[in-house]
């Protein structure tokens, strides 16, 4: 009865493929449009309709799209606000960590639930007061305010790193302990260095969310100076929405980092989304 | 405080600083006073034998995230709540009007609008993305070949994010020449107006939405291959049949983790705002996410303490919502009782 039926279960799986194609062209196909319109002249976007391959390929689109912004300028904020945070993120969230999980001592339980408990508190609450306090701080129209909080740890990175370092084996410090290693050298030299894979999923993650973040230099930043390239986009959009090609290649060319880090950083990508979505953890 | 961080200031530039600089030494300098005369207080602590060394090397490396929670998350959240309760336009000083700005909330309009622009965009979008994504990540379960390639495929859409997703989409959904008419004029129907249309605009906003539920896809498969293969032999054994399979076995078993899905997707959706910023609320405000009349107000028109008092109400929507799905979590989410031993997820969208 079972062998049969076993035999059925196989032949019927191939009728997925159809339905998988289907898919991977409805989620591609905006894509290929994307890169196709980038490529092309104006004329030739408004009579194309449906089709993706260029008739004459048009280079010279993403050169113009870089300099209608000052794209240099932009880039280099936008890693200024993507490195730093990422630095201070791993760093924080890593040493902060490693004290809930490692470290256990009264109080540590009820600190680590209001840990998780900030996860539940929308942005929008603190972002008013934040505003003023950077505003009182000076701080108004620099990146200091998408780059400073990064250093203070954040709930859901330091839930994570503590979950990697609870997983490790229990003796891992007792020699050092007993060589009268400090604890802060203990995580430096023995935890960090062995965390490697978890810190570069945290690293993906916070270059993913601080490389796109809008809100934020929206809010912080007026002058041309500091802009990042998701304002430079916006901006873009506002004012030259007619000029789709070169639209699509400025959109291209920020989304272009996100695609190389992904295929670069698989695993890391992967162990994070996994991480995030795990229930027992 | 303001006297002090000023002083500080002049002290850096009299010290001729670079002026890109002058803004954070300030603020770096009263944040090392902090962490020293804590870590002083500490380690006299210790040497007094009241405090062990564990305790007191805890307290120091948490104090990092400490120091962060006060001034990045509980004091900003008290003195949002006292400018919930007054008039401010940032230049004058803040004025105690008491519960007015609530009261404002319940006459204005475009408050009740943003409002039920955010519930329709979360009621549909949210329950669509848990839905299609789980049906993606079974099918992406099945051993194929070439099914990494699909997943990779399936997944690249969520790497263009924020305003470049929307960048595009406003590009896709143009009436005339968007790849969506396009394809429906092939069919023989004349598409709407999309992003234009005070009817077409949330719609066309939620079909982007699913554009990218490759990242959910990638969590569930990840939890589908955590699910022991004895319950499918038990399963097969009573000759169950696929779909079966899937409702009595898959289901049950994923379903903490479609829970989880679930609620953070929630979360997410009642905080939408860069649609609604891209397209400036769309044709008659139908795209009038909270968020961005919460944007509006305090950064646009400077309403500091309404602002604040929308955000506080955001705030307690959200928390209902969560709680509410929490309370219907015990209706159909399935906890295993007896946790064996922690099984290691992982999932590979292509080959290494």
């Amino acid at each position: 009865m079972s062998a049969p039926q076993g035999r059925k279960h196989k032949s019927r799986k191939w009728l997925a493929y159809p339905l998988l194609f289907a898919g991977a062209a409805l989620f591609l196909y905006p894509f290929l449009w994307m890169i196709s319109a980038s490529l092309r002249s104006l004329e030739e976007i408004a009579r194309s309709g449906m089709g993706v391959w260029p008739e004459h390929w048009r280079w010279s689109n993403y050169a113009k799209a870089l300099t209608v912004m000052p794209f240099g300028r932009y880039l280099v904020n936008t890693l200024l606000t993507t490195v730093f945070p990422i630095l201070g993120t791993v760093l924080s969230c890593s040493l902060v960590g490693y004290a809930f999980a490692r470290l256990k001592v009264r109080g540590s339980g009820f600190l680590f639930v209001l840990v998780l408990s900030t996860m539940l508190l929308p942005g929008e609450v603190t972002m008013i007061p934040r505003f003023i306090l950077f505003k009182n701080l000076g701080m108004l129209d620099s990146l200091y305010p998408m780059i400073v909080p990064s250093f203070f740890g954040s709930a859901f990175y330091i839930f994570l790193l503590r979950q990697f370092y609870a997983r490790l084996p229990v003796g891992l410090e007792e020699a050092a302990i007993i060589d009268g290693c400090s604890y802060f050298k203990i995580w430096l030299k023995i935890f960090l260095p062995l965390s490697k894979p978890a810190l570069m999923a945290v690293g993906v993650m916070v270059f993913m969310s601080s490389w796109n973040s809008f809100m934020d230099p929206l809010i912080y930043i007026n002058s041309d100076k500091w802009k990042t390239l998701t304002l430079g986009l916006a901006g873009f959009q506002g004012t030259y929405a007619t000029d789709t090609n070169l639209l699509m290649a400025a959109a291209v060319v920020i989304t272009l980092p996100c695609i190389v880090l992904f295929f670069a950083a698989q695993r890391a990508f992967m162990e994070g989304l996994t991480f995030s979505g795990s229930k027992e953890s | 405080m303001n006297g002090l961080i000023s002083s500080i200031y002049s002290f850096y530039e009299g010290m001729g600083m670079p002026a890109a600089l002058l803004p954070l030494l300030p603020f770096l300098t009263l944040i090392a006073a902090v962490f020293l005369a804590f870590y002083l207080a500490t380690r006299l602590l210790v040497k007094k034998k009241i405090m062990h060394e564990k305790t007191a090397s805890f307290y120091r490396f948490v104090s990092v995230w400490i120091v962060g929670f006060l001034l990045f998350t509980v004091g900003p959240m008290i003195f949002s709540i006292y400018i919930s309760f007054t008039k401010w336009e940032v230049v004058s000083d803040p004025q105690w009007t008491g519960l007015d700005n609530y009261r404002t909330m319940f006459q204005d309009s475009l408050f009740y609008k943003s409002l039920s622009v955010t519930f329709y965009y979360t009621i549909v979008s949210v329950p669509l993305q848990v839905v299609l994504s789980f049906a993606i990540a079974l099918l992406m379960n099945l051993r194929l070949r070439g099914i990494y390639v699909f997943r990779t495929i399936y997944y690249l859409p969520t790497l263009v994010q924020g305003v470049a997703q929307m960048v595009l989409f406003i590009w896709i959904f143009n009436p005339n020449v968007g790849l969506v008419n396009s394809m429906l004029r092939l069919a023989g129907v004349e598409g709407p107006g999309w992003f234009s249309s005070p009817h077409w605009s949330m719609p066309a906003v939620i079909i982007m939405s699913l554009w990218t539920v490759g990242g959910n896809m990638i969590i569930y498969l990840a939890g589908l291959s955590d699910i022991p293969r004895s319950l499918y032999e038990a399963a097969d054994i009573d000759g169950a049949t696929a779909s079966r399979k899937v409702w009595h076995v898959t289901l049950p078993q994923i379903s903490p983790i479609l829970f989880f899905n679930a609620v953070t997707s929630m979360i997410g959706a009642f905080q939408t705002f860069t649609q609604g910023f891209m397209i400036e609320g769309g044709p008659d405000n139908s795209v009038l996410f909270y968020a961005y009349y919460l944007y509006q107000n305090a950064f646009m028109w400077f309403k500091m303490g309404y602002g604040s008092a929308l955000a506080w109400v955001l705030f307690v929507i959200i928390l209902i919502f969560t709680a509410l799905v929490f309370r219907s979590s015990a209706l159909w989410v399935y906890y295993e009782t007896d946790q064996g031993g922690r099984r290691k997820r992982r999932v590979r969208a292509t080959r290494p």
